[in-house]
């Protein structure tokens, strides 16, 4: 390994010119990005500017229609992953790749060249995977199964599959997207050994501060070209989002006074046992009512899906009562639920909110499908639902080709507004937004958040779960905090110190804990 | 993306899909070219020249009215079957239960014909013949779905071990209680010929069954495509936790497609028995229910794609016999040609993706020169 940490001479990974087409579409045009070893660099661009293409391109998923790609200065061409992966190029998709019902150390060792060719011995490739681990001190087990883990656990599976192929050069698609602020401060220590060591990272993320924080250098993509390389140290935040978008962005909400209203979520003492019997939700009371929106801060997996597959009616509650809008669908089957007046932006995209081979316009009429106005008399019209897919398509800047392109062919955050779309347009009175602006540019964060104000002040109800606090406090009107499937309190935005707000999403603020005892309305 | 393939069955990956169906096409012609192809070198290992045998083969299955009947013939219970089989493999439930059903679906269409007084008009009893050969396959379709929707009991196994059950139930029967009296044969007693299926080309055994097998075409993809249920079962089969997020019925939604799958099936086993032997008898099934799952694979789950690979499956079947008598290859050769059929179709996406980047090197090349 090259332990020369100053940039050499020549790149590790040099991209002259590439231009990949889809059909007649133009995703990348004519673009250049060299990376030296020893830096991370960032890539940045609004959803669809065509980052996960190139580096799909780079990886040998795509063949580029043109232009050249050098890897230590020698010309290279990837017919598959595979070849990638030998030439130690290694990625981290937007999406996740991991097998769900293998373990971590099956997952990690699956395509890798294991010790011996013919004899696969668990316990040795166990044991170099520990050294590795303990070399980046990890926490992980390596004989859990991948469904098990928690989405920060699972990334770092991809990690540690990277580091366990020797990969030098490191693309990762928006890693951070899905990581609480604690595990993107671990993620980021990580990178910084890795490149120490003199490896190379590509760095996608929507994130600019953490563009910021951890680049040396950023490309900036837009509509499939590329703008310029920066070093980022000369750099500000908005000189970045500048080039990105081409106008400013304030994430500075208007936020007018309201009366509230009629309550249209009540939930009182819910409680749910998962299947192994542990407790995941622990006697929940809570109100959401018309004009407000309340925020659910916590880092992901302390109970936040299963509080939003609760309201949605996808598992049953141990004990308690859930309303929505009034009508009791305590244990009621999600179609009631949403015939009651409930939107859901679930958020994991891939797993509940999409189908991927649907089409565009298939994706919008998914929920009620057989209502108006996409069945009529009892027929469905596939035109009602690309009609509706059309002026959502322009209402929410959805890039993609067609209303019936497939949802796979979109960009992940394209894919994400589909979804929001969907579920805002149908004017719900209460709206579950799980992690609504995950995978979005800056801009479009900005929008939907703007959106979410705009709904709550028309008298929308909205629980708004989202393991980013900067969102939870920007556009909230109250905030709970849920630790281990617990509320540890509520307080209103601004009310307490950021570091007030981290003891609770860890369970250590001992006077809080008093409170919830009865309850929170 | 990768793990959701993996967790997909083979037929739900092999749905034809809106924007790559013409990839798809072509890469399904190179498979049947290359099955042919290597059929061919089998043709001539077994000593006859390829070319004039599958001529032989065509003019056996196409050269005149009757040859051209008998293909129709042959490719109306298995495109019965093959459309229902569809609509589980949509819903990427991998059955394999079409033979059983079409036993199942003859033995209850034939005690109904057996058991129905005549004094209810032909006409009727025909038609009842036919609801009770379709409620048979679809309840034998149902066990299976109910066993999966309910304890998530392999559909595929159970659908297997329940053709071994039909096989030997309709022994049991044509053995027993309803053998022909006075007859030396296991076979029921012949069925009143006013219910017969009737023939519409003289001096063939070609039945109005066809026109059924064909609207029930028109009806699977009014129902797959532009009913509610079809866009609901269609979900189900590409991500049943979206389509359960989305308030489908899951359960119920795969129930329903093992009924209606069972149902056709169970129909065309009506048609083989009311149109062709007017009786029922041990082997009447043939062997149906298998050639529908490669028919419906080869045919992409697609309407039109269906019709055209049933019929390619008959005229294989039926052009082989002539061409056994004129060039003395075995029938069997067909066979080998419909095994290679559907591997090479499984890997169709391989075989576009290799012409593809050929025809990418060429061009390179030509740029280059
Ligand atoms: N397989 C495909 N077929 C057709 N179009 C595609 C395909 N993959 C990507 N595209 C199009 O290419 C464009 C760039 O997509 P890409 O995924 O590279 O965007 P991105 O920069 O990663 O965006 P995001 O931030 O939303 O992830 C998009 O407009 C998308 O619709
Ligand atoms: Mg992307």
């Amino acid at each position: 390994m090259d332990v020369d940490n100053s940039m050499n001479d020549v790149p590790v990974i040099d991209m002259r010119h590439i231009t990949k087409r889809f059909g007649t579409f133009e995703a990348n045009s004519d673009i250049s990005l060299d990376v030296y070893c020893g830096e991370i660099h960032a890539l940045l661009g609004e959803n669809g500017a065509g980052k996960s293409t190139l580096m799909n391109v780079l990886y040998g998923l795509y063949k580029p229609d043109e232009g050249e790609i050098y890897l230590h200065g020698n010309k290279i061409s990837f017919s598959s992953p595979a070849d990638a992966i030998n030439n130690r190029i290694g990625m981290i998709h937007q999406h996740f790749m991991l097998i769900p019902t293998l373990t971590v150390v099956e997952n990690i060792i699956l395509m890798s060249k294991t010790t011996s060719k013919f004899h696969l011995n668990l316990k040795t490739e166990c044991d170099r995977l520990t050294e590795i681990i303990q070399k980046y001190g990890f926490k992980i087990d390596l004989m859990a199964t991948v469904s098990d883990l928690s989405v920060g656990e699972q990334q770092k599976v991809e990690i540690l599959k990277m580091l366990y192929r020797d990969a030098e050069v490191l693309i990762m698609d928006e890693p951070t997207a899905v990581l609480s602020p604690n595990e993107v401060e671990e993620l980021f220590i990580i990178l910084r050994e890795i490149v120490d060591d003199g490896c190379a990272v590509i760095f996608i993320s929507h994130k600019l501060w953490e563009v910021m924080r951890i680049s040396d250098r950023a490309t900036i993509l837009r509509d499939g070209k590329k703008v310029t390389t920066v070093n980022t140290a000369d750099c500000s935040k908005e000189d970045l989002a500048n080039m990105m978008v081409g106008r400013e962005i304030t994430l500075h909400y208007e936020k007018p006074e309201i009366e509230i209203g009629e309550p249209m979520l009540q939930l009182e003492n819910v409680c749910l046992n998962s299947d192994d019997g542990i407790s995941v939700l622990k006697n929940i009371n809570l109100t959401v009512r018309q004009g407000e929106i309340l925020g659910v801060a916590g880092v992901d997996g302390n109970g936040q899906q299963e509080l939003a597959d609760v309201i949605h009616g996808m598992r049953k509650v141990s004990s308690g009562t859930v309303k929505v809008a009034g009508s009791d669908t305590t244990n009621c089957s999600p179609q009631t639920a949403i015939d009651c007046g409930l939107a859901h932006i679930p958020e994991d995209r891939h797993k509940r909110g999409s189908i991927l081979e649907f089409t565009v316009a298939e994706n919008i009429a998914m929920i009620n499908v057989d209502k108006a106005p996409f069945t009529h008399k009892g027929i469905y019209y596939p035109q009602n639902a690309q009609k509706v897919a059309h002026r959502l398509k322009e209402e929410f800047n959805i890039r993609c080709n067609s209303v019936n392109a497939e949802m796979n062919t979109l960009s992940g955050g394209n894919q994400q507004k589909v979804i929001l779309a969907r579920e805002i347009y149908r004017n719900p009175k209460l709206l579950i937004a799980a992690q609504p602006s995950r995978g979005l540019d800056i801009g479009a964060t900005e929008s939907i958040q703007q959106l979410l104000i705009d709904k709550r002040t028309e008298g929308m109800a909205i629980l708004l779960i989202s393991s980013d606090l900067d969102e939870v406090l920007a556009i909230s009107d109250r905030v709970i905090v849920l630790y281990e499937g617990e509320i540890q309190g509520e307080f209103i935005p601004g009310e307490k110190t950021f570091t007030e707000i981290g003891l609770m999403m860890t369970g250590s603020s001992s006077e809080e804990r008093n409170s919830t005892r009865h309850g929170v309305h | 993306m990768v793990s959701t393939n993996l967790r997909k069955g083979i037929f739900a990956r092999i749905k034809g899909s809106n924007t790559r169906s013409y990839t798809r096409l072509i890469g399904t012609l190179i498979a049947v070219l290359l099955a042919l192809l290597l059929g061919g070198i089998v043709i001539s290992i077994a000593g006859a020249n390829p070319i004039e045998a599958y001529g032989v083969l065509l003019r056996g299955a196409f050269g005149s009215t009757y040859a051209l009947s008998e293909t129709l013939l042959r490719a109306t219970p298995v495109l019965l079957a093959a459309i229902g089989l569809s609509i589980s493999f949509r819903s990427n439930l991998t059955s394999i239960g079409a033979e059983g059903q079409i036993i199942i679906g003859g033995i209850t269409s034939c005690l109904a014909g057996l058991l129905l007084p005549t004094f209810i008009p032909a006409i009727v009893r025909i038609v009842l013949i036919m609801f009770f050969g379709f409620l048979g396959g679809a309840l034998y379709g149902i066990i299976p779905g109910f066993l999966k929707a309910k304890w998530n009991i392999s559909e595929t196994i159970v659908t297997i071990m329940s053709n071994y059950v039909a096989i030997n139930v309709l022994s049991y029967l044509l053995n027993g209680p309803m053998k022909e009296v006075d007859s030396f044969y296991p076979q029921s007693a012949q069925l009143d010929d006013a219910l017969w299926l009737p023939v519409f080309i003289k001096n063939t055994r070609l039945h109005i069954g066809l026109f059924i097998a064909l609207a029930f075409v028109v009806i699977y993809y009014f129902f797959m495509f532009r009913l509610p249920i079809g866009f609901k079962i269609r979900a189900v089969g590409y991500n049943a936790s979206a389509a359960e997020y989305a308030g489908v019925k899951v359960s119920a939604s795969i129930v329903l497609a093992m009924a209606l799958s069972g149902g056709m099936a169970g129909l065309a086993g009506t048609m083989e028995v009311f149109g062709v032997h007017h009786r029922l008898y041990n082997d009447f099934a043939a062997g149906f229910g298998f050639d529908a799952i490669a028919v419906a694979l080869l045919g992409r789950l697609h309407p039109v794609g269906i019709v055209v690979a049933s019929i390619f499956f008959a005229a294989l079947q039926v052009g082989s016999g002539a061409m056994q008598r004129a060039v003395q290859v075995p029938t069997t050769i067909v066979y080998i040609i419909q095994g290679l059929l559907i591997m090479f179709v499984c890997m169709d996406k391989l075989l576009s993706n290799t012409i593809q980047q050929l025809s990418l090197k060429y061009r390179e090349k030509k740029r280059g020169a």
